[in-house]
């Protein structure tokens, strides 16, 4: 099968799914989906976290075997046993987290795989690259260490190794969220010049404008379920702005708007909460330090950072709160200083970090949900005297949590790494709102969450800032940050490269900012 | 103290530091696989004893250190595969069944030995010695160096095998790839549960002839716990290699020069406790580790069992 | 969806377990498998021509049933339980200390070398105590380095606490050869703690009282680790170590505590059996406690209680085993053979039920 060097045949189904079904303990990942995927085609994938996209790419590359249902490669009923089966079968998949070793270089990754007995291919691989590589556009340094490239040169680099293989279908898994806006749209360019050599593509995102703007066809998931499809003939008919709307209903099942603009009201006393004077951080061997970062909160204010991941908010918030060592500046929280402060003290002067990482971090995954809602106040009073715990107490004020912030768990000492995201997350914001919050940093609250969790986190914050609480939110989802900041900061390399308030055209402004152009 | 220095006590000297070397070589080069593949083998040491023992009475029933050496890889083997079964397939806690393999083997052996030698402590003859034409000549160096069983020139050749898996190979590569990065490996169609067995089984063979080479020409004959401890250095010198072949070899060598010191502190008549040079080589470990401790460095996945599709 | 299928691993397993069928459930596997090993090592002693059933039989005698034997079993346990201890902190807080050998005996060493000469001076009970803490303070000292490595350094403390262990008791024979050495015999061993100085025996029997003072203190542990908050602070921290962090905990301060605790513990094993079993430390004397206690712990998945179960166990094999080594000829490693299989059926166990449980969950 060489599929780039044959002319497109568009329309012809490779791939076939066919009532395909997906069970895991307790939920239904994927409940009879049919799919066809064709030579040609940009197949999107479109729904939230949890909708299923990840179970059904699982599927597809021989990572999980479906339950029920079938998949026809070629018309022909088959059992994608293994990833390497899935190979075979000419289906290449490019995963959200990369699947290259980092502490092997770019020649060695791609050579991964061949008989074990053989010396590495690298010469004849190096004129194969390049064959590739070249009428694609990309340019690839054999030579160098992944550890070296940007997530955008790593992911062209997994993309050549599927066309490598010979694949004639190419899975591409939320390919962009990792990606800066210019290499969104070269990723997209890339995809273009895949499916006319006859390629198909499955894109699978969470984002609508990019299904929008990238797909020849758009199939919709929603918890589980496949809910609609836009074929290939409709989607040429439709302005991007009525296919949107038509995206969104079906997705939603409901009107578009839901989650509109609603910036909360600052209180008549808007004096400084929390004030941010040159904090810098020294850079570490993978990830940028801070120099020189000054900002202020208000009472009541909500301050965005937008930004592409990995440019520095991880350490701006764990400065912040405490947990990372700063090199210089000071952070005061109502004109109190709390630079020689430990993560404790501060967040015992009101200052609570909500991080981003919520089972590697957050929470302890095998002890009871009560005793995670306590992991920063262990030995405090009331909960414990002299040091031993008092389990009555521990239990009745993990009980009221619970029930404040609506987290559905099914007892208070199951483990809380078997309750879902979005109760995780409930976890972790009745921990840090808890008791005397005066100013909280967010970082990605709603990353990862359903709709209804992530509608709910952000009125949560909405409302904590309409309490008078100074609120930092930390997010790479632009619209999350126009929808509720009254101003919003652009982190760039570590250092912040402008402010935006919030209104009319501050979506462009902020996105100038991000790809390095003036506001 | 003239005689301290003559030729012929150099030469027994270094004699006794490669004859020394040569099990942690073996244990070191194996147990670096495992490493490298993403699996703490903390059995090593139970791999070590039962080549020991199984080296000792295939060499005794057979009457050839040939087939002693066989089939103490073969006990190593047995062993490996054991590990490779509860902890690379099945994904049970690494250090909890490495634990119980080294006790159990080192139980094992000490009882079947009981019943088998504890009243005839028959012991081998001399090991057969392979001369390496014209370098064996060399003054000093050439009886201390090139005056050895086969087994001591195949375990030198090892290291080259090793650089060139390592360096050159697409097992080299997988191996890497199931320590660093397992899903990626198994996305590009390798078995890492396959990937890792082989390197298990490899660190079984080896060990199984370290101890086999321990027991049949360190000794001479079996002893209950006769490792004392070498598997352990062998994980050491594979954690202090850092995924380098030759730093197994030096770092062996090193360890070797500090055992056959002991040997030769007696012989030259100081009156020192053994102890005191046995804890050499431990000492010169930890100074090691003292000053290189922060670069001792360990693949990501080293001691986590490998689950297609968790995340 | 990979939110709520996240593996989650921890050693830490008693944290949050309900339920009524729980307890059946843990007995019938652990007792399952013991019986199973039993049956396997019964085929071992039939290998090497023993009838496994006199030799279960002898020992069972000679160490439970017997009155002698269950004294010596009970005195036995005294160091082991001290040392059980020790390392359910460790293990409990994620720090393989496996340098228990060399901790014991270097502490051992110190309770021989110092309470002979301390109870020529001070009352007899307070000369015991002071040689108790030198002996932990000796074990702390020693385990100070693979801590400091560990915490500050990152550097594996598996391989570190190994090699302080075989260092450690190299060093503790050449103290007894060179140093403490007993100019009043020919033997090389340090000067002998007298039967009247020693830690009382309890009532008209032979049994040590170091033997109420192992259960107090494995009780007190337990309970410390599991009610405690200095002990949810150990237990976060071996459960996931980045939590412990992000929750402001001192990690590297909490490392060296934990390895401090756990070497104190031991060398107060060491301590116990020495001024109140041995009275002095011969040369090459090494009864590797630590390493046979290590399997214990595991069997006991870190409960201080169940712990005292398979120490009790592990003593009456011992002990049992001792006699029959020298009544039956099957030599002592037979113990370590069983309590090998024990482990690894226990294990098996273990993840067997894990998987019947995610199957029926299903």
């Amino acid at each position: 099968m060489e599929p780039i060097n044959e002319g497109p045949q568009t329309g012809q189904a490779i791939v076939t799914l066919e009532g395909v079904t997906k069970r895991f303990p307790g939920i239904i990942a994927n409940d009879q989906i049919d799919l066809e995927i064709s030579a040609g085609e940009v197949h999107v994938l479109l729904g939230e976290n949890g909708a299923g996209k990840s179970t059904l790419i699982g599927m597809l590359s021989g990572l999980q075997q479906p339950d029920g249902g079938r998949i026809l490669v070629d018309g022909v009923e088959t059992a994608i046993r293994s990833p390497s089966h899935a190979l075979s079968l000419g289906i290449g998949t490019v995963f959200q987290h990369n699947m290259l070793v980092p502490t092997l270089t770019v020649a060695e990754n791609l050579a991964l795989g061949g008989p074990w007995w053989q010396r590495p291919k690298i010469a004849e691989l190096a004129a194969r690259v390049a064959e590739i590589a070249r009428p694609l556009g990309i340019e690839i340094n054999l030579g160098a260490r992944v550890s070296e490239l940007s997530l955008g040169q790593q992911q062209q680099v997994e993309i050549v190794r599927a066309l490598l293989r010979e694949s004639r279908l190419l899975i591409l898994d939320e390919a962009t969220s990792m990606l800066t806006p210019q290499g969104i749209a070269e990723l997209g360019a890339l995809m273009r010049r895949l499916v006319e050599r006859g390629l198909a593509v499955v894109f699978i995102t969470h984002k609508l404008g990019e299904a929008a703007d990238f797909g020849d066809r758009v199939s919709i998931l929603k918890l589980g379920r496949k809910v609609g499809e836009i074929p290939p003939e409709r989607l040429r008919k439709l302005e991007r702005a009525a296919l949107v709307d038509e995206i969104v209903d079906k997705m939603f099942g409901r009107q578009a708007g839901d989650d509109a603009v609603s910036i909360p009201p600052r209180a008549a006393n808007d004096d400084v909460l929390l004030e941010v004077r040159d904090l810098s951080v020294p850079a570490t061997a993978d990830m940028p330090g801070l120099e020189a970062i000054s900002f202020t909160i208000g009472k009541g204010e909500i301050l965005g950072v937008a930004g592409i991941d990995g440019n520095g908010q991880k350490e701006l918030a764990e400065a912040l709160a405490g947990q990372r060592p700063a090199a210089g500046g000071s952070v005061r929280l109502g004109g109190q200083s709390l630079d020689d402060l430990e993560v404790g003290a501060r967040r015992r002067k009101g200052l609570r970090y909500l991080t981003d990482d919520r089972l590697g971090e957050g929470t302890v995954g095998p002890f009871p949900v009560s005793i995670n809602y306590f992991l920063k106040q262990i030995g405090e009073p009331p909960l414990w005297r002299s040091g031993i715990e008092r389990s009555r107490e521990i239990e009745s004020r993990a009980r009221s949590l619970t029930h404040l912030y609506d987290v559905r768990t099914p007892a208070l000492s199951t483990p809380v790494g078997r309750l879902s995201g979005g109760n995780i997350q409930k976890v972790l914001i009745a921990r840090e709102l808890a008791e005397g919050a005066k100013a909280v940093i967010f970082n990605k609250p709603t990353y990862g969450l359903d709709l209804a969790n992530t509608l709910a986190t952000r009125q949560r914050i909405r409302d904590i800032a309409g309490e008078g609480l100074a609120v930092l939110l930390i997010s790479t989802d632009l619209e999350e940050l126009l929808s509720m900041c009254h101003r919003i900061v652009v982190i760039s390399q570590g250092r912040l490269v402008g402010t935006v308030t919030n209104g009319p055209g501050a979506g462009e402004k902020v996105g100038r900012l991000m790809i390095g152009l003036a506001a | 103290m003239s005689g301290l220095f003559s030729n012929v006590f150099l030469t027994a000297l270094l004699f006794g530091a490669v004859t020394a070397a040569i099990p942690l070589l073996l244990a070191g080069l194996g147990e670096q696989m495992s490493e490298k593949a993403g699996v703490l083998n903390i059995g090593i040491e139970g791999m070590m004893i039962s080549g020991a023992y199984l080296g000792f009475v295939g060499a005794y029933y057979s009457g050839s250190f040939g087939v002693g050496f066989l089939t103490g890889a073969l006990g190593g083997i047995a062993v490996a595969a054991l590990m490779a079964l509860l902890c690379v397939r099945i994904g049970l806690n690494q250090i909890v069944i490495g634990i119980a393999l080294t006790l159990g083997l080192e139980g094992l052996t000490a009882l079947l030995h009981h019943f088998q030698f504890s009243r005839s402590y028959p012991r081998l003859p001399a090991v057969p010695i392979t001369e390496i034409p014209l370098l064996a000549d060399i003054p000093i160096l050439g009886p201390a160096l090139f005056k050895h069983h086969l087994i001591v020139y195949f375990s030198v050749a090892m290291v080259l095998v090793m650089i060139w898996v390592y360096r050159r190979s697409q097992l080299g590569l997988n191996l890497q790839a199931a320590g660093d990065k397992p899903a990626a490996l198994d996305v590009a169609g390798i078995d890492v549960i396959r990937t890792r067995t082989i390197a298990v089984l490899f660190t079984g063979t080896m060990a199984g002839l370290g101890g086999a080479f321990l027991a049949n020409v360190g000794a001479g004959l079996f002893i209950p716990f006769i490792t004392n401890g070498a598997g352990f250095l062998g994980i050491v010198l594979a954690m202090l290699a850092r995924g380098r072949p030759v730093w197994v070899l030096v770092g062996a060598l090193i360890f070797g020069m500090c055992l056959s010191l002991t040997t030769a502190a007696q012989v030259a008549g100081i009156n020192v406790p053994t102890d005191v040079i046995q804890m050499l080589p431990f000492l010169a470990v930890m100074v090691m580790l003292v000053l290189f401790g922060r670069r001792a460095s360990l693949p990501a996945a080293l001691g986590i069992p490998y689950e297609r599709g968790a995340r | 969806m990979s939110q709520d299928a996240a593996p989650v691993r921890a050693l830490d397993a008693s944290a949050g377990q309900a339920g009524g069928r729980e307890p059946l459930r843990r007995i019938v596997i652990t007792l399952g498998p013991i019986l199973v090993s039993l049956v396997l090592a019964g085929g071992v002693l039939l290998a090497v021509g023993v009838d496994p059933i006199a030799y279960y039989g002898f020992v069972l005698d000679r160490g439970l049933l017997s009155p002698l034997g269950l004294q010596q079993t009970l005195t036995r346990m005294a160091p082991l339980l001290f040392i059980a201890a020790g390392l359910i902190v460790a293990f409990r807080a994620g720090m393989w200390n496996l340098g228990g050998d060399g901790q014991f005996l270097l502490a051992a060493v110190t309770a021989a070398a110092s309470a002979p000469l301390l109870v020529q001076t001070l009352p007899s009970w307070l000369a015991l105590l002071v040689a108790c803490l030198f002996s932990a303070f000796v074990a702390m000292i020693w385990s100070l380095v693979p801590a400091l490595l560990r915490a500050y350094q990152g550097v594996n403390e598996i391989i570190t606490t190994l090699m302080m262990s075989f260092l450690g008791v190299s060093f503790a024979n050449v103290l007894v050869k060179l140093v403490f050495l007993d100019p009043a015999t020919t033997v090389p061993q340090t000067r002998t703690l007298p039967v009247a100085d020693r830690l009382p025996r309890l009532f008209e029997t032979t049994v040590t009282s170091g033997l109420l003072f192992g259960l107090a203190t494995i009780v007190i542990v337990h309970l410390v680790m599991t009610r405690t908050a200095f002990g949810l602070k150990l237990r976060i921290v071996g459960a996931n170590p980045r939590a412990a962090i992000h929750a402001g905990l001192n990690v590297p301060l909490l490392t060296v505590a934990v390895f401090a605790i756990s070497a104190g513990l031991i060398g107060l094993g060491a301590a116990v059996d020495i001024v109140g079993i041995q009275g002095n430390v011969r040369a090459d004397w090494n009864p590797a406690y630590g390493f046979a206690i290590i399997p214990v712990v595991f069997l006991a998945r870190m409960n201080g209680f169940a712990a005292i179960g398979f120490v009790f166990l592990l003593s009456v094999l011992w002990i049992g085993g001792e006699s029959a080594a020298r009544r039956l000829g099957v030599p002592q490693s037979f113990t370590l053979v069983l309590v090998a299989i024990v482990l690894i059926t226990l294990a098996l166990a273990e993840y067997l039920d894990h998987r019947f449980n995610q199957a029926r969950r299903a």
